[in-house]
């Protein structure tokens, strides 16, 4: 069971709640609020212990090397990582996805060569590889979803052949929230000789993950969508790929001996971790897997899914309101559509009654083709979240789709009657 | 910030039975206008004659802003010169983004969307299809 006071462990609902605006935010799966305990640590390491790491020829450079190194245990542990070598320090999801791109697929890939990818990916990870698609004539494929809004298996299998050299898709999607078979992805990929790549930009906050255990080459998270500071991510790796790849960025940090006109490079994480990295991210990344561990993932995930679960039987009530969520899993994440009503009018509907969600295509455009949708709306909950706040919400639609309820064409002569009136009233 | 400033009944109108709506089949410029953070995509086309607009429609899809004032633009522009049509967008700008003014009949209905300017984030919503019909104009910048 999850606490049931963990509203008051974020500063920012009792800040808006004093002003007299109560803030209902259900948009988490774009960044999610900082509790009180990563915003001191980060408060810490820059009052008491901020140097530059890896130089340490004094005392407190030493003292914040040893607390970016255990930022790095953590989240190593966090994801049950065998080494906490396997984990690179990037700025989010997105670069650890480009650093799998460059470092490896334009090193590794050959004309002909085959990518396959997933029909519900975020545009972090299509775009880059399309980049290296082109320069190196790879081929990109899809693996199909369903009606159900899962990804068909079989479309996997089809797609999988001898040049197939990458299979890369999302864990949770941002915009359905399914959950994908994760492991059973990588167990094919391997089979096939490929290796598997998971984008855990949405698992990794909602669920306990077990990097081992999935088996997967690489798995890619993002600090600020778990409670963590803004422009601090990681990327797992297994280790001997890390050794084999060739670095992604140059500069200080990665390098062993530099001369004029070649360079060897340290060992991994560093050799991917160019220039002085995010320390104070990275010290708040750790703070927060610490504030996830002590709610318990498991506790996370099922408080997840009986809000989603609840929200998407509460909206369904609600005539006109059609919702995009698989029947067999789902996260908090409910994206839905209006009837007569444009997710972005939606939005703003919902946010002048205090409430946060995201309207657009939610960095996903091929899945909103898919889907034959524009954009949606999306309502995406975390530990914070409550029943009330799914209330509000369901309350808060109902208000907007009368406000939107169709109108008869209007009579032009009562039109112009009724503006002359407004200017005598106003 | 009430709702009722922003979603008046002319735009609520406009937007479910917009004016102009559809494609000019032989148009002597159009764009496409394309709102990357929303999705909104919006079609303006203009039939220029002696340099007097002679007829404007737009075609897509978006939000209720975007189609209202798609929808009452060209109501407004159609007899206008094409320098006329660029002065009302310039007003129309400094309209939603909130400048004190005297907008009056030059705006036509367009001044039931003055209350977009206490809405920030919708103003690229109101701005979507002006913004396309100076795209579509420029074209014939070249020409003159």
């Amino acid at each position: 069971m999850m606490r049931s006071d963990v509203k008051n462990d974020f500063p920012i609902f009792a800040e808006w709640k004093e002003k007299g605006r109560p803030l209902i935010y259900l948009d988490s799966a774009a960044t999610t609020q900082k509790p009180r305990e990563v915003i001191a640590a980060l408060d810490e390491y820059y009052s008491k212990y901020n140097a530059n790491v890896h130089r340490g020829t004094y005392e407190l450079s030493q003292l914040a090397t040893d607390m970016y190194e255990e930022a790095r245990a953590k989240v190593a542990r966090f994801i049950n990582s065998a080494r906490p070598e396997s984990v690179v320090f990037t700025r989010n999801a997105t670069e650890s996805l480009n650093l799998i791109a460059y470092a490896w697929g334009l090193n590794n890939l050959q004309k002909g060569d085959e990518i396959v990818l997933s029909e519900m990916e975020h545009h972090s990870n299509l775009v880059p590889w399309h980049i290296i698609a082109r320069h190196t004539g790879a081929v990109l494929k899809f693996i199909r979803m369903n009606s159900d809004y899962m990804l068909d298996l079989e479309s996997l299998k089809e797609n999988l052949g001898p040049r197939t050299k990458a299979v890369s898709v999302v864990h949770v999607s941002n915009v359905l929230g399914t959950i994908n078979p994760v492991k059973e992805i990588c167990r094919l990929a391997h089979e096939a000789g490929a290796l598997a790549i998971i984008d855990g930009a949405q698992s990794a906050p909602h669920m306990p993950v077990d990097v081992q255990d999935i088996d997967c080459d690489f798995y890619a998270l993002s600090g600020h969508k778990m409670c963590g500071p803004t422009g601090i991510g990681a990327l797992y790796a297994k280790y001997e790929l890390l050794e084999k790849m060739e670095p992604f960025m140059g500069g200080g940090e990665m390098i062993n001996e530099v001369f004029p006109t070649t360079s060897n490079y340290a060992k991994p994480p560093y050799k991917f971790e160019a220039g002085t990295p995010n320390i104070g991210g990275a010290i708040g990344l750790g703070a927060a897997v610490g504030y996830l561990e002590k709610l318990g993932l498991q506790n996370v995930v099922e408080h997840e899914i009986e809000l989603g679960d609840y929200a998407a039987r509460r909206l369904a009530e609600i005539e006109g309101i059609h919702i995009f969520r698989p029947k067999t899993t789902g996260t908090g994440v409910l994206s839905f559509t209006v009837d007569n009503v444009h997710p972005h009018d939606i939005s703003t509907i919902l946010d002048s009654a205090g409430i946060a969600i995201r309207a657009g295509h939610h960095c996903a455009q091929p899945l909103m083709r898919k889907l034959q949708v524009q954009s949606t709306a999306r309502a995406s909950f975390y530990v914070y979240n409550d029943k009330p706040d799914v209330e509000a919400l369901a309350a808060a639609l109902e208000k907007g789709i009368a406000l939107f309820r169709p109108r008869k064409k209007a009579d032009p002569e009562q039109t112009v009657r009724d503006a002359e009136n407004n200017v005598k009233i106003g | 910030m009430s709702l009722d400033e922003l979603f008046t009944e002319i735009i609520l109108d406009h937007y479910q039975h917009p004016h102009n709506h559809g494609l000019i089949p032989n148009p002597t410029f159009s764009s496409r206008g394309y709102n990357e953070s929303c999705g909104d995509d919006i079609q303006v086309s203009v039939l220029i004659r002696d340099g007097v607009i002679a007829d404007a429609k737009f075609s897509g899809a978006g939000c209720s802003i975007s189609q209202a004032s798609a929808s009452i633009m060209t109501d407004l522009i159609k007899g206008k010169t094409v320098d006329e049509a660029r002065q009302i967008a310039g007003r129309f700008y400094e309209m939603v983004k909130g400048t004190e003014g005297d907008y009056g009949e030059e705006m036509g209905d367009a001044i039931s969307l003055q209350g977009v300017s206490k809405f920030p984030v919708r103003v690229k919503c109101a701005t979507l299809a002006w913004h396309t019909l100076e795209e579509a104009l420029a074209k014939g910048d070249h020409e003159r």
